[in-house]
C-alpha cells in the first residue's frame, strides 16, 4: 500500500535526526530526500498499510491509498491524533463522509 | 539512555566498503530481548520488577513505539478468563479449537494462570477496555473482550522504557552468540548506521514474532500489493531461523496458521463473525457452518475447520463467500468500523474505495496465505516450563514459543512474564560471558557479504529470491493457490529447490542498508521454509485440514501421529532430522469438544 506524501505540506521534519514517519515505519520504508527535504516511501510494494507514518506526521502530509487493483479512485481516510482521542474522517468514492471519534488512551 | 533513536540511513558514499570498515558495537547486558513487541515488552517490565538492578537490553528491528504485529493496533483481546471459568476451562477450549491437540497442556495451563493479570496490566497502563452497562468487562465471544487498542503498541513500549530497558532501535537480529552449547547473546545489523551490534548477555529471550511472507499472497502480483497480507510482513521468521541454525529444536511448524480473512484486503474476520454474529454464507446464501459443518460443531467448530470452510466452498464451486453483515443496525455498524480502525484501519478505506456499505452488502471473505505463528497456532521452539528452548540460555516467548496455541495478545504478554522469570532464575550465579571474536568475525562475513559484492556484480536481489521462495512454497508446500494441499512428491520438490536457494545465498546483493536487511531476512525465510517443509513431510496424515492438509494422507492417523513433530538442524552439517515427542493430556475431559 502506498503512502502518498503531499510535497506542499511535508518539510522532511527539518531539524530532526530522523523524520517522524522515518521513525515510525515498522518496515524501515520511509526516508527523506535531503536535497529537497521531502519524505518518500522507498518501496511502496512492501508497505503493510498500518498507517503508523500517517498518524505520526505532525503536518498531516501523508495519505494512505488503496492500490487500484483492490479499490477505486478515490476514497480517503484521515486520522487526527489528540492527547487521548483519535478522530478518523473517511470519504468514500461517492463523496459520502463518515467521522469516527473515540478514546484511545485512559492514562492521559 | 533508554530509548535510543536511530538516525537517517547512511548515504551510499558513507557505506562500509570492506569488512574491515564495518564498525562493531559491543554491548554487555544481563538480559537480552530480541524483539520489543507484545511479548518482549512484558519480558522487560517483568525482569526489572524481579530486580530493578538487572541490565535489560532490547534489540529492536523497527522503532519500539510502532513495531511489529501490533503496530497498527488491535481491536480485541481474544482470551481473558471470565468470572466463573478457570484456567483449565481455557485449556480445554484451546485444545478443542485445535481438534483435540496434541498441544502442550503444561505450557497452556501455566499461561492461562498468568493471563488475566497480564491483561489487567494493559488496562492499568491505559488501554481502553470496553465495559457493558453494568461497568463489567464487555465480552464479544466466549473468551474475547473488546478494546480500543489503537495505542496498544505505544502503551506497551512506554512501560518497557519506563521500566529501564535500553532499547536499541533499528537493529535487526541476525544470529545468536554461543559459548559451546549455551547461548550467550546475539548479533544484529544496524539498518541505519551500518554497524554490527554484538550483545553479550547472561540470558536471551527470543521474541521476534512469527513468520509471514514465506508463502505467496494472492494479491502479491501487481503494483503496491506485495505486502498485502494479514500477518505483519516485517515478521519474517528471523527468531526461528536464528535458533534453528544453532541447533534449537523446533516443534509443530506443520500446524500453520491459515485464517479466513476479508477478501482482497486482508483484514480480520472474527471481528464480524464472532463479534457481530454475522454468519458465513456462500454464493447461494447458504449459511455454511450451520448447513455443511453442523456435525463438526457449526459456528463452534474448531478454528481450522472454520478457517478452511470458505475456501472449500470456492474449491467446490460455491464461491464467493461472505460474512453476512446485512441488516446490522447503525450503532453496531459504527462499532464494527471502529474495531477495524483500531486493528486494520485501511480496511475501512478499502470499503470506502469499493463504495461499499456493509449494512447493505455483505463483506467478502477468503483464505489467507499460511503463516508460522506460535502465538496463534503451535509452530515454534520446543520449550520447557520456564520457556527455555533446547539451547541453554535461550528462551522464547510469544509467537516464537511453540506447542501452545491460542495465546494471542494476552497470552503473549503472560508468556513474556513467565520467560522473564525463567531467564532470571537461569542467570543466577552466571558470570558475564567472554566475547568470542572469531564468531563475531564469521557472522560479520555472513551478513555483510551482499553489500560487499561491488556495483558490477551480476547477482540476485533480495526481492527476487523472496519471490522465488514464495512461489515455491505456495505451489509445492500447500499455499492458497493449492487450497493448502500438498503431498510427499511436492514437498521433496520444495526441499530440493530450498537447497538450491541456500546455495545461491552467495549471489545475493544489496545496494544499501535497507536491502542488506532484506537480504538477511530472505536468508532467514529460506531457512525457516526448510524447517516447515520437513515438518509437513513428517506428519503423514491430515490432522488440521487447511492448516495442514496432506492430499496423499487425507485421514487423521491417531496410531502414529497423536504426537508432536519436531525438527533439529545440525549446526555443523546442516542436516535436518525430524522426530516425534509424545503428547501428554493433563487437563482431564473430552479432548475434542469444549462443553462450556
Amino acid at each position: 500500500m502506498p503512502p502518498r506524501i503531499n510535497p506542499d505540506k511535508c518539510n522532511g521534519c527539518e531539524g530532526l535526526a530522523e523524520s517522524k514517519c522515518e521513525e515510525a515505519c515498522p518496515g524501515d520504508l520511509m526516508a527523506v530526500d535531503e536535497t529537497v527535504m521531502k519524505a518518500y516511501c522507498r518501496s511502496t510494494n512492501d508497505c503493510w498499510d498500518c498507517m503508523s507514518c500517517t498518524k505520526a506526521c505532525p503536518r498531516n502530509a501523508i495519505e494512505q491509498r488503496i492500490p487500484y487493483q483492490l479499490g477505486y479512485h478515490k476514497a480517503t481516510l484521515k486520522p487526527f491524533m489528540s492527547k487521548n482521542t483519535i478522530t478518523w474522517k473517511c470519504k468514500d468514492i461517492y463523496g459520502n463522509e463518515k467521522v469516527y471519534k473515540y478514546r484511545n488512551r485512559m492514562d492521559k | 539512555m533508554p530509548n535510543i533513536s536511530a538516525k537517517r540511513a547512511l548515504q551510499p558514499e558513507q557505506l562500509p566498503k570492506s569488512m574491515e570498515e564495518v564498525q562493531v558495537v559491543n554491548i554487555e547486558t544481563d538480559l537480552l530481548i530480541i524483539g520489543g513487541g507484545n511479548a518482549g515488552c512484558f519480558v522487560a517490565v517483568e525482569a526489572r520488577k524481579l530486580n530493578p538492578e538487572i541490565r535489560v537490553a532490547i534489540m529492536e528491528k523497527g522503532e519500539i513505539m510502532r513495531s511489529g504485529a501490533c503496530s497498527a493496533g488491535m481491536d480485541a483481546i481474544n482470551t481473558y478468563i471470565p468470572e466463573g471459568k478457570t484456567p483449565e476451562d481455557l485449556v480445554q477450549w484451546s485444545r478443542a479449537q485445535v481438534g483435540g491437540g496434541p498441544l502442550r497442556e503444561d505450557l497452556a495451563l501455566s499461561n492461562a494462570e498468568e493471563l488475566n493479570e497480564a491483561v489487567d496490566d494493559l488496562e492499568r497502563w491505559g488501554l481502553p477496555v470496553l465495559k457493558d452497562e453494568n461497568g463489567k468487562t464487555k465480552y464479544r465471544g466466549k473468551w474475547d473482550i473488546s478494546i480500543h487498542g489503537e495505542q496498544l503498541k505505544p502503551i506497551m513500549a512506554e512501560k518497557a522504557i519506563e521500566a529501564g530497558a535500553d532499547v536499541y532501535n533499528r537493529v535487526a537480529g541476525t544470529g545468536l552468540l554461543m559459548e559451546g552449547d549455551r547461548c550467550v547473546g546475539a548479533m544484529g545489523l544496524g539498518v541505519r548506521d551500518g554497524k554490527l551490534y554484538v550483545f553479550s548477555a547472561k540470558a536471551v529471550v527470543n521474541s521476534t514474532g512469527g513468520a509471514g511472507t514465506l508463502y505467496k499472497s494472492y494479491t502479491a502480483d501487481s503494483t503496491d500489493c506485495g505486502a498485502q497480507i494479514w500477518m505483519c510482513p516485517y515478521c519474517v521468521g528471523t527468531g526461528y531461523a536464528m535458533g534453528f541454525r544453532k541447533g534449537a529444536e523446533l516443534s509443530s511448524l506443520e500446524q500453520r496458521w491459515v485464517a479466513t480473512r476479508t477478501k482482497d484486503f486482508c483484514g480480520p474476520v472474527d471481528t464480524i463473525s464472532v463479534g457481530y454474529k454475522a454468519p458465513i454464507i456462500n454464493c447461494k446464501g447458504e449459511k455454511i457452518m450451520q448447513q455443511r459443518y453442523a456435525h463438526l460443531g457449526g459456528d463452534a467448530a474448531p478454528r481450522f475447520i472454520r478457517a478452511n470452510a470458505p475456501m472449500n466452498e470456492w474449491l467446490e464451486g460455491r464461491g464467493p463467500t461472505y460474512c453476512d453483515t446485512r441488516g446490522l443496525d447503525d450503532a453496531t455498524n459504527w462499532q464494527m468500523m471502529c474495531d477495524y480502525l483500531n486493528e486494520r484501519p485501511t480496511f475501512v478505506l478499502f470499503l470506502a474505495a469499493r463504495g461499499q456499505d456493509p449494512v447493505k452488502e455483505p463483506i467478502e471473505i477468503f483464505g489467507s496465505d499460511p503463516y508460522i505463528m506460535g502465538g496463534h497456532t503451535m509452530g515454534g521452539f520446543w520449550v520447557d516450563i520456564d520457556r527455555m528452548t533446547t539451547i541453554p540460555g535461550l528462551f522464547a516467548a510469544g509467537e516464537t514459543a511453540g506447542g501452545n496455541p491460542n495465546k494471542f495478545v494476552g497470552g503473549c504478554a503472560a508468556e513474556g512474564k513467565i520467560a522473564a522469570r525463567g531467564a532470571w532464575k537461569y542467570m543466577q550465579g552466571m558470570a558475564q560471558p567472554a566475547l568470542d571474536e572469531q564468531q563475531v568475525a564469521a557472522e560479520k562475513e555472513r551478513i555483510y557479504a551482499p553489500l560487499m559484492r561491488g556495483g558490477d556484480f551480476d547477482g540476485v536481489s533480495p526481492r527476487e529470491m523472496k519471490e522465488r521462495l514464495q512461489r515455491l512454497m505456495d505451489e509445492y508446500a500447500g499455499g492458497y493457490s493449492q487450497f493448502y494441499r500438498t503431498n510427499e512428491e511436492r514437498l521433496d520438490y520444495a526441499l530440493k529447490h530450498i537447497k538450491m536457494l541456500q546455495d545461491q545465498f552467495r549471489f545475493l546483493k544489496a545496494a544499501d542498508l535497507h536491502e542488506l536487511m532484506q537480504a538477511n531476512e530472505t536468508m532467514d525465510r529460506v531457512d525457516v521454509a526448510e524447517a516447515v517443509v520437513h515438518h509437513l513431510k513428517a506428519r503423514k496424515e491430515t490432522r488440521w485440514a487447511g492448516w495442514q492438509t496432506r492430499a496423499d494422507y487425507p485421514e487423521r492417523d491417531d496410531v502414529n501421529f497423536d504426537c508432536f513433530v519436531e525438527t533439529v538442524r545440525d549446526p555443523k552439517t546442516g542436516e535436518v532430522r525430524a522426530f516425534t515427542r509424545p503428547y501428554e493430556q493433563i487437563v482431564p475431559g473430552d479432548r475434542y469438544n469444549y462443553p462450556g
